[in-house]
């Protein structure tokens, strides 16, 4: 049977395919959908969120050690975050096989960074495989179980945003049912102690060599051969660009990538007499097959910045000198205002952002929805690094006083409970003056919504107790806490004044729900009264998407406002602000 | 628009239904018996930013993008949307555009931008085949406002070599049951546009 099924889907169907009991993950775009799909269509793998991604794989050792195949799926940094299990896990080996699902985001499409997750599978000494369509993800995965199985490792399957999140025709199989194994006692494999850590690190080693035969030998790792006198060194979602774009080319195409299959390559590069890596991102390839001696060219012609692109690797391939003719663009792009994204109607965090901004202190961010309050018109955030970051910053700017007005740290609920917690005791524990506000709309709303501890809800949709969030910062020893409704902008204001100029730490909740989730939010609609509306702006400046220019305007020739009655939600916060005071509930509103 | 090739680039702002489109134009693809590839991304930009989706058809399709100034056919659910998007069309595709009027509030909070006074006149400017379509009064005539994307598939679908059953089937399978009625009847009404019926 055939169906159309995107990277993340295709991935899913695989760890079904192959066995998997367990797979845990923590949300991130590109990502998030392999575990969504797992709850909703592949029920017999038992499948979890995740507070954060080292707990994620945490879970994953324990599940393979405990003998069950395992899948851990995250973005890119999220990786990163789980870098501490997964180099020691490189020494330790599997019992069950192990995969680790890295979902790189070239172009930074929902990003902070594009960082190339290759180096991180090549740092930790372990294979990745690399998917170019979503049929070679799904079959991918199984071979990934296999190569663990067989040599003793965790292997990473490395995907990004255009595999992730492309759909293509991908043939189903039935799934197999792997070998049942059990823990078994094994200290000098699984304790990492330095005595039992140098023998390992030596097996890693060992283990690298044998991987090297494996990938020369393994079909992944191929000759496209047309009698071409160019050659293209080329892997992931490049393939398709650089095929596309030159069907008459030669082709050796890396599925197996860490280690490189040299051999194969070099023979590739001799028996032509042009030969160009076409490569994402950084020179991974590129610099390898150039250490060896080999003459390739890439990154020369095809840029590290951003996603390639069939015109862009059409570009580098006419520099390069080896297409004539390329086809350009015969219309020319016009220049237009940006369209970024916005927070919604009614979202809670807009409040929030309307004092931060009124009050001028320095707003350390961190990454949610609640990072578009950094945008015009709010302009209210001012910076974001990572998850859990807001509030370590916090401390530090608090700490030298290098903020004129005080310094507030602003964290969505999702991410307290992935690294914010241990920020927050960092305040308490080093007396620190910051404010935290904790932005708790119970929802992982960024990336689509998803449950967390807060939320009482699991992701396979069982019904657990939630984790109270005053209730976890008063035993950490806040003595501070204090709850607003960020729909009452005034309230909000006058709380986090009070709470900048109190010594010591304060924790400032916001208690009203994500506006989406888990139901939408709809309650009766304001209008604007253009008699009484003086065109001066001030609702624009919120920033809420249910609020438009009226074709009427004011002496100046500046427009009125009007409210799109099926987008506003009745949060009040522009009636709140219009110094006219003419919004007014709709059903309030009489026409003189 | 070479024999077997279909390139076609869906743009509109988060909300309106863009990827929903994709989808039906895809699974009438498989239908039909073609390769297809369909991409887009999710995340940041469907809080209200441009939502993009890339549709290949082809005997065999590789890249899952269309090549920048090669897609046979642009369906834009915004008309600035449309306008900004005109540089991806050859110059003899056919770019179907909603006379849907979106403003942000980047724009309306800004003296220095501004949202262009007719998008569809400039990109007509542009290109030789542009379909304006008053997809909104169409919507609302039908009596529900979310059927634009539906209009604009039928619009499409006379540039494009699946039969009516094959798009009907396809449609059925993505959309809610309670819904099907009404957007085949305003995929009907939009097959009765057409390049010809318009310039008129
Ligand atoms: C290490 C890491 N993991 C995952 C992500 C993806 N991500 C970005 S924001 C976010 C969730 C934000 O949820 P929350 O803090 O509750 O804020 P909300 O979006 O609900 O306002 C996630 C999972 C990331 N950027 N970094």
């Amino acid at each position: 049977m055939k169906e159309l099924l995107s990277g993340n889907e295709a991935v899913a169907r695989g760890v079904y395919e192959a066995g998997v009991k367990l797979a845990a993950a923590y949300p991130g775009t590109p990502s998030t959908e392999i575990l969504e799909t797992l709850a909703a269509r592949y029920r017999s793998v038992y499948s979890q969120w995740s507070p954060n991604e080292k707990v994620a794989f945490e879970v994953g050792i324990g599940a393979s050690l405990g003998g069950a195949r395992t899948l851990v799926a995250m973005k890119h940094v999220g990786v990163n975050v789980a870098a501490d299990p997964l180099m020691t896990f490189a020494y330790t080996g599997v019992n069950g096989g192990f995969v680790l699902v890295s979902a790189d985001d070239p172009e930074m499409h929902s990003s902070q960074n594009e960082q190339d997750n290759r180096y991180l599978a090549r740092f930790a000494q372990i294979p990745f495989l690399e998917p170019a369509d979503s049929q070679e993800a799904k079959e991918m995965v199984k071979l990934a179980y296999d190569i663990s199985e067989e040599f003793d490792t965790p292997v990473m399957l490395r995907l990004t945003t255009r595999i992730s999140h492309t759909k293509g025709i991908v043939e189903l199989n039935d799934p197999i049912t792997p070998e049942e194994k059990k823990f078994k006692k094994d200290p000098a494999k699984y304790v990492m102690v330095p005595a039992n850590a140098k023998v390992r690190h030596k097996i890693v080693v060992e283990r690298l060599e044998k991987l090297r035969d494996h990938s020369e030998n393994t079909p992944l790792n191929y000759a496209e051969l047309n009698g071409s006198k160019v050659g293209i060194i080329t892997g992931g979602v490049a393939y398709q660009y650089a095929r596309e774009v030159a069907p008459d080319f030669d082709y050796f195409k890396i599925g197996f990538g860490n280690p490189l299959p040299l051999q194969k390559i070099t023979d590739f590069v001799n028996a032509h007499e042009t030969v160009l890596v076409v490569e994402e991102l950084e020179p991974y390839y590129e610099e390898q097959l150039k250490a060896v001696g080999l003459k390739v060219e890439g990154k020369k012609f095809f840029g590290k910045l951003g996603e390639l692109s069939p015109y862009r690797v059409a570009l580098g391939m006419k520099e390069a000198g080896v297409v004539a003719e390329i086809s350009h663009p015969e219309i020319d792009a016009e220049s237009l205002f940006p369209r970024p994204p916005v927070l919604c109607p009614g979202c809670p965090h807009r409040g929030v952002f309307m004092a931060l901004r009124k009050l001028k202190v320095a707003v350390t961010g961190d990454i949610g929805c609640y990072t578009l309050g950094t945008l015009k018109p709010l302009n209210a955030l001012d910076t974001c690094i990572c998850m859990g970051a807001s509030i370590g910053s916090a401390i530090g700017m608090e700490k030298v006083q290098g903020a004129e007005k005080g310094v507030v740290a602003v964290i969505g609920d999702s991410t307290f409970f992935h690294s914010g917690i241990t920020g927050l005791l960092d305040a308490v524990y080093n007396q620190s003056n910051v404010t935290v506000m904790i932005l708790d709309n119970r929802a992982t709303a960024m990336t689509g919504g998803q449950e967390h501890p807060g939320t009482g809800r699991t992701l396979m949709g069982e019904k657990v107790s939630h984790v109270d969030i005053p209730t976890l910062v008063k035993a950490m020893g806040v003595k501070n806490v204090r709850e607003v409704d960020a729909y009452n902008y005034k309230e909000t204001l006058a709380v986090i004044e009070e709470e900048i100029a109190r010594e010591g730490p304060s924790v400032i909740l916001t208690s009203r729900p994500c506006v989406l989730m888990p139901k939408r939010i709809m309650d009766e609609p304001y209008v604007v009264d253009l008699e009484l509306c003086n065109g001066c702006s001030a609702c624009f400046r919120i920033s809420c998407p249910a609020i438009a220019a009226a074709t009427e305007t004011n002496k100046y020739g500046h427009p009125k406002a009007v409210i799109d009655p099926t987008l506003c939600t009745g949060c009040t916060l522009c009636a709140q602000i219009c110094p006219e005071e003419c919004i007014i509930l709709k059903s309030q509103f009489v026409k003189a | 628009m070479s024999e077997n090739k279909f390139d076609i680039l869906i743009v509109g702002v988060g909300g309106q239904g863009v990827l929903l489109a994709s989808e039906i134009i895809s699974a009438v693809a498989l239908r039909a018996g073609f390769d297809v590839k369909k991409s887009e991304v999710h995340g940041m930009s469907q809080r209200g930013g441009v939502v993009t989706s890339h549709v290949k058809i082809a005997d065999k399709v590789y890249s899952p993008t269309i090549a920048q100034g090669q897609a046979d056919i642009i369906m834009a659910f915004e008309q600035a949307e449309g306008l900004r998007a005109i540089n991806w069309m050859k110059k003899d595709g056919i770019a179907i555009i909603s006379r849907t009027t979106l403003i942000p509030a980047i724009v309306t909070s800004s003296k220095e931008l501004h949202y262009p006074e007719d998008p569809i006149a400039a990109a007509k400017a542009k290109a030789a085949k542009v379909i304006s379509v008053d997809a909104d009064d169409i919507a609302r005539e039908l009596g529900n406002p979310r059927v634009v994307n539906t209009i604009l598939l039928g619009v499409a679908s006379n540039y494009l070599p699946f039969s009516v059953a094959d798009w009907t089937e396809a449609m059925k399978s993505k959309i809610k049951e309670r819904f099907v009625e009404i957007n085949l009847t305003a995929f009907e009404r939009g097959r009765s546009i057409k390049l010809d019926t318009v310039k008129a």
